[in-house]
């Protein structure tokens, strides 16, 4: 049966985030045949419903309100109940990011619908679809389907493929809802990610571990990151060290990664690092110990010294890009 | 102040996973509790003794969860809860954990609850938030800082790496993000008093609840281990052929570049 699917669509520091677009992708399988209506909410958004439905989104609705410059769970799932009173969907998707990981259990609650969250990939579509998702940090996998009812997934950012970006067209509406009663103030927001790329989404990660030996020795890594448009991350080692903030780890406490280039600098490669990240793509290791366990995940390894070996990296990257 | 922890018991990320039978297997592993469900108790001792009150762990499982209460009354909770589910409840998901932790706290009052941000089994993150909304009280996820005067409470949360500041107020639920506290571990007389206090063991009867209130919404079909991925390539040479061919290999084999 095709399905009428909803999308939350996100914006972060002024642009569309790639996930929404891997969401309207997902929600198309997901809505066999069906219609795909992507959700913007902000205080000043309808702008970027263009892209949306150039990446494929049939329609998107947009609600406006001074109380969703910021998000809480209380302005953003009001906007959002209104919309789904409205369009009364049969599937719905949102990206694992902050925001979707905070505002879908308080949808799904409210629907009382199941949720399967950080979704991987889809075999199947409509009524039919399975969704696959790590469990135990990525050291296993299980295959999820909907019982009845609305199904409602979140995709984990940079593992489906976005739709190709073209000039279609759709129709861009406004739905204006009275938000009130927000029981959380945001007060600032501090940032602290590196050059606004966000470790969850990078294409390309540099990470450090306890071998970077300092908070200092962050800086080649960090530069060769920046050169390939990507983030630094660190193993817990580093970040029990205080190298680094603990916003950056990667582990089965931490983040878990899937970025296309992973390389692992001074990383040991204990069971908890590798849960978080051994699925990325293509990993590279870099260790002075021949003996380490990280080569045993790496697609290539260099044995040597990180303090050596990134810096030439870097140079050699220069020349060729 | 009347505090609760939703706590989950699951295996040591140190322990590698077997697969047999379609399931994971739990004859010999060891269990824990879930690393940021510690924060959330460490963060929940720490109210307590500032502000005074309660602090009751819950669970959810069969008996053998039994250890894990035992261990964070050790670390410094006054009482545990064990929702024995083991006889009625043959498939649960995260519906149904909710339904269940609420229906338990309902009546309870509380004015504050902790849980982990997500447990590093399942993954989902849902069951502190969809129990708040049960509850119809506010929640704020992945907090790493928490300061309460009177109703009024102060909190610094972890947004994908950004640190967000924002004030509400009791009653509240915050799920625990690394960089909270650093938990404590249980001091033998802890150990030794830990025994004497009590443990609440229930079941869904108790709670008035029937098995079709909280049939999953989600059915699990298929639990895999990844694809072993190939031996890789350690590259030889001098460090800067090395370099050069790594260069090479990332941009035309394996064209992530």
């Amino acid at each position: 049966m095709a399905k009428k699917v909803l999308v939350l669509a996100e914006t972060r520091e002024g642009a569309l985030r790639n996930v929404s677009f891997e969401a309207i992708a997902a929600a198309k399988q997901l809505s066999g045949g069906g219609e795909v209506v992507a959700v913007l909410l902000g205080d000043a958004v309808s702008d970027f419903g263009q892209e949306l439905v150039n990446y494929g989104a049939d329609r998107v609705v947009t609600v406006e309100h001074p109380h969703l410059k910021h998000y809480t769970s209380d302005g953003y799932g009001q906007a959002f109940m209104a919309i789904v009173e409205q369009e009364s969907p049969e599937a719905l998707v949102f990206g694992h990011t902050a925001v979707g990981k905070d505002l879908s259990p308080k949808i799904a609650s409210k629907l009382q619908t199941g949720l399967i969250s950080d979704v991987t990939a889809i075999e199947g579509e409509g009524d039919d679809a399975v969704f696959v998702r790590p469990i135990y940090s990525g050291k296993a996998f299980e295959k999820v389907k909907n019982k009845e009812g609305v199904s409602f997934i979140t995709v984990r950012p940079n593992n489906i493929t976005p739709l190709a970006k073209e000039e279609r067209s759709g129709d861009i509406s406004s739905l204006s809802v009275d938000i009130t009663n927000l029981r959380t103030i945001i007060k600032n927001v501090v940032r602290k990610s590196t050059e606004g790329v966000d470790l969850s989404e990078a294409k390309v990660i540099v990470a450090g571990g306890r071998g970077v030996k300092s908070a200092d020795g962050f800086a080649p890594l960090q530069e060769l990151a920046n050169l390939l448009g990507g983030a630094v991350g660190a193993s817990r080692g580093a970040c029990d060290a205080d190298y680094v903030d603990y916003s950056l780890q990667i582990g089965q406490t931490g983040k878990v990664v899937t970025p296309d280039l992973y390389i692992a600098a001074g990383i040991s490669g204990a069971i908890q690092h590798l849960a978080g990240m051994s699925n990325s793509k293509v990993i590279v290791a870099i260790n002075k110990d021949p003996e380490a366990n990280i080569f045993k995940v790496a697609d290539y390894g260099i044995v040597g010294d990180l303090f050596e070996v990134i810096p030439m990296l870097t140079e050699e990257f220069k020349k060729v890009m | 102040m009347n505090i609760y922890v939703l706590v989950k018991r699951t295996f040591d990320t140190e322990e590698k996973l077997v697969i047999s039978n379609g399931q994971i297997q739990e004859d010999g592993a060891e269990f824990i509790i879930n690393p940021y469900d510690e924060y959330a108790i460490e963060e929940a001792i720490t109210v307590r003794d500032a502000h005074g009150g309660e602090v009751t762990v819950i669970t959810m499982g069969g008996e053998e969860a039994e250890k894990q209460l035992r261990t964070a009354l050790a670390m410094g909770a006054d009482k545990a809860v064990l929702i024995n589910t083991e006889d009625d409840v043959e498939e649960m998901d995260q519906f149904t954990s909710a339904y269940i932790l609420a229906e338990y706290l309902k009546d309870k009052n509380p004015d504050l609850i902790l849980a982990g941000n997500v447990a590093i089994d399942g993954g989902s993150g849902q069951v502190g938030p969809r129990v708040a909304d049960l509850l119809g009280i506010n929640y704020v996820t992945t907090i790493t800082d928490l300061k309460i005067d009177g109703t009024t409470v102060t909190i610094t949360r972890d947004i994908e790496g950004d640190a967000e500041e924002l004030e509400t107020s009791l009653p509240l639920l915050v799920t625990a993000q690394q960089g909270l506290n650093e938990p404590r571990y249980p001091s033998l007389p802890g150990i030794m008093k830990a025994k004497k206090k009590p443990l609440e063991e229930l079941e869904l009867d108790d709670l008035d609840i029937e098995e079709d209130d909280v049939e999953a919404k989600t059915e699990t079909i298929e639990i895999y281990l990844p694809p072993k991925k190939a031996a890789g390539r350690v590259l030889q040479g001098d460090l800067s052929a090395q370099v050069t061919e790594l260069v090479g290999l990332l941009r035309n084999e394996a064209k992530v570049i």
